[in-house]
Formats: C-alpha cells, structure tokens, sequence
C-alpha cells in the first residue's frame, strides 16, 4: 500500500494543501496558524458524519497495554502502521491477501490478520502483538515450547504463529491433534515446521500453561 | 491501495445516504477480509468507504419459534459458535466452521459472506467478471478454467458463485433483508443472486445504495440438514464443489428435499431435479446416488473441469447420507 515510501511525506503534504517546505515556513513564523484542518463532514440522513482522509489525519491506538498517535491516511492497514510507524515489527508482512497468517495480531483478545484490517479501524480497540508476550526477559510458555519442540526454521512465520497458537490455547486448552491443525489453519510455514508447531502447542496443553 | 475517504456512520439510515447510486463510487466495509484485498489489486477503487461497523442494530443472533434472525454484521466465528445454531441448524454451524481460517472468522460478516466477489481468477486480475480479449472473445472458454462453472454457464458468465455458506442457507429456507432509499426489502436468498449479462451488472441483486440487514430463517422443526465440501486441502480453501441438503422428514420418508450445490454455477445452484428424486423416498444408498446423478444431469463442463461434474455429484451424494445419519435438525 505504500507504493512509494520515497515521496510519501511531500505527497501527503501536497494533498493537505500545504507542501512540506511551506509547512516549516508556517510554523517558523507562527504557531497560531492551523496546520491541519479539522475533520471534514458531510450530512447524512439529516446528520452530519465525520469524513476521515482521502489525506493523513491523526489516529490514536493502544498497542500492547501502551498508547500511540500518528498521523495516516485512512487506507493504511494497521500491519504498516505498526511496522512503518511504530517499529513494531513481530508481525511480518508476507502475502498482504489475508491467506498467509504471517502478521496474525489480536484484536480485543481475538486473532486477527493485521493486514486486512485498516489502522483507522483498530482506533479504540486493544491491539496485542508478539511483542507482549515475553515478560521480564523470560519467553512466554508458547515461545519457550517453539524453541524446546525446533517449532520454527526460517522463522519469518513464527510470530505470526506464536500469536495464533496464544489465541488458540486461549479457547482451546485440552486440544486433540485435530482440532490443532484445523486451529491453526489460519498461518502457513512454508519451511513445513508444522510437525513441531503441533508438539509445542501439545506441550504447551498438557503443562496447562 | 489507491486513496480514498472514510466515513462511520452510526445509522442504517446515514448508510445508505453515504453510498452512491452507482457501482465503483462507495463501497461498503464490514470486515474488509474481500475488499480490501480488491482494492489492494486495484479491481475496485472507490474513491469512498462506507464503514458499518458502528451501527449497532446490524449485529447479534436471536432464536424464537418462528426461526433464527442473524444481523448482517455477525461475524461467522460469532455465528458458529452460537447455541442455538449449533443445536438448531448444525449443518449451518458445519460450513461456518470448515468457512475460511479463525482469523478470517473473526473478521468477515455473514453480509460480507453473502456479497464476496466471485474467487474467478480472470476477474481477481483485473479482466472483468465476463473477461474477454480485444476481438470480444470470451477468454475463460478458451484458457483456464479449471475452477470455473459447470452448471449455468451457458452466458457470458462462467465465474463460480463464491459463498460456501450460501447453499446450506438456502438449503433451510433463508430470506435476505435489505435497506435502501426506497426502504426495506426481503428476498428469499435464492432470488438475490442472478447472473450478470453485461460487465456493469453484478452478481447480485443488491442495489448500489443498500445495505444487507439482516437474514432471517424459518424453524428447523422435522428438519434434517447436511453440507458437504470438497477441497484440495483440508482446510482453509476454496472449494471445488459444495452440497447443501435438508429434508422435511415425515416420519423415515422425505416430504420435501432441498438441494443446493455451491461452486458449480454462477450462482448458487438449487436442484430441482433431484429434490423430485428425493420427494416421498426413504433415503439409502441407492436413492442418495440417483438424486446425486440428476442433480448433475445438465452439466456441461467446460475445456478443463469435467472432473468437477463428479465431485458435484459425490458431494450431492455424501450430504444427503450425512443428513440422514446424523446430520438431524
């Protein structure tokens, strides 16, 4: 979505309105000058409705229990904003189609694939990511079961995984070995490392962690 | 993903006044898992995106005597693991389950099921749900289709209707509720799907500027319900051939059989011919195969999917042999 990393702030800039070099014009001679309009609105049904974008407008999320704010375009996927704008990069940005489970996250506690969901929805929602799970220097029970079980090869799927099987123990705690593999049909390892990932899971239950 | 503006609004109302008259101005965004992969394809790009998820009296799922009501914005894990489905219409529950990937489940909206686009892989890249080349040749007779229709594909239309959970709610009499400037409407779910002639025309019979409400199904009293599908993994695919079957039980004889194949036509493909097989049957073996045999009668494959006439029949088959050995409700 980011077709063009190179330009994206003066592009940005120039849809507002305001280039990036007449932005700091602006602000060295006065902060009293808005930089950003408002939200625009349009009526609906005799009311009026905020319009978000086609330009960046400011956002907010909580991420792993922390807040955050950027400013984005309504058509970036909360995938790109954590990577692009948080450096929150656990999960991985691999088929972008919702098919490949690579960038699985949760949203309010449910698993959900981060790049077929757009930032500007996740506002207000709490957004978990791998990155929650070790605590205090010490692996989450799943991560450690990963390592102890050679549940990973590459690694690009891994956290992605790591995530959906946290989501799937969550709702599953005494799993068979068949409702871990229709569990987790949702990511894919292209190194074939399910074998591993379902020892670990298995591990995991039996120590009902 | 090209640029485009957001807005939320919180009413049925304020939805439909934010949608367009026209097809490609607006789009509707419920769980985004089809749109926004369109739009990153760039095989649709509106220039604004209707977000429904704020409006509240599109979500949940009640139950009474008279039926189920499901609001458009449930979501199909929500939907699955809902009691009263599970105990009233399990085969719905069965296909929501098989249904795409968890994650996939906590997204995508039953709406947003019944309105997917067509999977046809001329049209995921841009060439149009009737894709022809420059001398107006159609391209699917002549490339690949394996996965296109063999039933109804007589028109320009040889795409496979894309919702696997579309057959079984026909199957137990579903009604699609819609919303639009003109006001509310209800078709039974069958009639909401046609097959488009032109390339402005779209799979269904949802109008630029309304919005799905709301499916509601009538009770499952004496019903027995199957759905069966056939994949080339186990899970988390698109299939090949779905069966939907319930059969209005009189005692150990069928009353009245629906059958509704998925992935074989441009729409969903109830068989008239083998509900006729089926009326006044006990089902065995013997009657599941003949049943199957006529619901598959008037295929006509095209250059590469022949093999999908039998997998339309075994499932046909299958679904009708689950629904009376287990598959009650």
């Amino acid at each position: 979505m980011r077709d063009d990393d190179s330009n994206k702030k003066e592009k940005q800039d120039e849809r507002s309105g305001v280039s990036r070099r007449d932005f700091l014009k602006i602000s060295s001679i006065s902060v009293a000058v808005p930089l950003v309009a408002g939200p625009k609105a349009v009526l609906a049904a005799g009311e009026q409705v905020p319009v978000h974008g086609p330009g960046a407008g400011a956002m907010q999320f909580t991420i792993n229990g922390k807040k955050y704010k950027a400013n984005l375009e309504p058509r970036v996927t909360l995938l790109d904003a954590l990577r692009d704008e948080f450096d929150i990069t656990g999960a991985k940005r691999v088929c972008d189609r919702a098919e490949c489970g690579a960038c699985t996250v949760l949203i309010n506690n449910k698993p959900v694939y981060a790049c077929s969901v757009l930032a500007i929805e996740a506002q207000g929602k709490q957004v978990t990511t791998v990155e929650s799970l070790m605590q205090q220097g010490k692996l989450h029970p799943i991560q450690q079961a990963f390592v102890d079980n050679d549940a990973s090869q590459c690694g690009f799927c891994t956290p992605g995984f790591v995530v959906a099987c946290k989501a799937f123990l969550d709702k599953h705690p005494n799993p068979t070995a068949e409702d871990i593999r229709h569990g987790l049909s949702g990511n894919l390892c292209r190194c074939g490392t399910y074998h591993g990932i379902q020892q670990a899971i298995a591990q995991v239950a039996q120590k009902g962690a | 993903m090209r640029p485009f503006e957001y807005v939320s609004p919180t009413t049925k109302a304020q939805a439909v006044s934010l949608l367009a008259s026209n097809w490609g101005q607006a789009e509707i965004l419920a769980g985004g898992t089809d749109l926004l992969a369109l739009m990153k394809d760039d095989v649709v790009a509106p220039k604004r995106l209707v977000n429904i998820k704020d409006i509240r009296d599109l979500t949940g799922v009640t139950y009474n005597a008279q039926g189920l009501r499901i609001g458009a914005l449930t979501n199909l894990g929500d939907l699955a693991d809902d009691a009263n489905v599970r105990k009233n219409y399990p085969a719905l529950s069965d296909a929501l389950i098989e249904a795409a990937s968890p994650q996939i489940r906590n997204m995508a909206t039953l709406g947003g099921n019944l309105c997917q686009r067509p999977r046809c892989w001329f049209f995921r890249n841009g060439l149009g749900l009737l894709p022809k080349d420059e001398t107006g040749k159609e391209l699917v007779t002549d490339g690949d289709n394996r996965y296109h229709a063999i039933l109804g594909n007589d028109g320009p239309a040889k795409f496979v209707s894309p919702s696997t959970i579309v057959p079984i709610l026909i199957a137990y009499g579903a009604k699609i509720r819609v919303e639009g400037p003109k006001g509310k409407r209800e078709v039974p779910l069958e009639k909401f799907y046609v097959i488009p002639k032109t390339e402005t025309e779209r799979e269904h019979d949802l109008q630029p500027n309304e919005i799905v409400t709301e499916v509601v199904l009538p009770a499952s009293t004496g019903v027995k319900a199957a759905h069966y599908e056939v994949r080339q993994k186990q899970a988390f695919d698109w299939p090949l051939a779905v069966a939907a079957v319930a059969l209005k039980m009189n005692g150990s004889n069928v009353q009245a059989a629906r059958v509704v194949m998925g992935y074989v036509a441009p729409l969903p493909w109830p068989s008239p011919e083998a509900e006729q097989v089926l009326s006044g049957q006990s089902i065995d073996d013997d009657i599941a195969q003949k049943a199957a045999d006529a619901a598959v009668k008037n295929a006509k494959p095209l250059s590469h999917n022949a093999y999908k006439v039998q997998l339309a029949r075994v499932s046909v088959k299958r679904a009708l042999l689950k629904a009376v050995s287990g598959g009650a409700a």
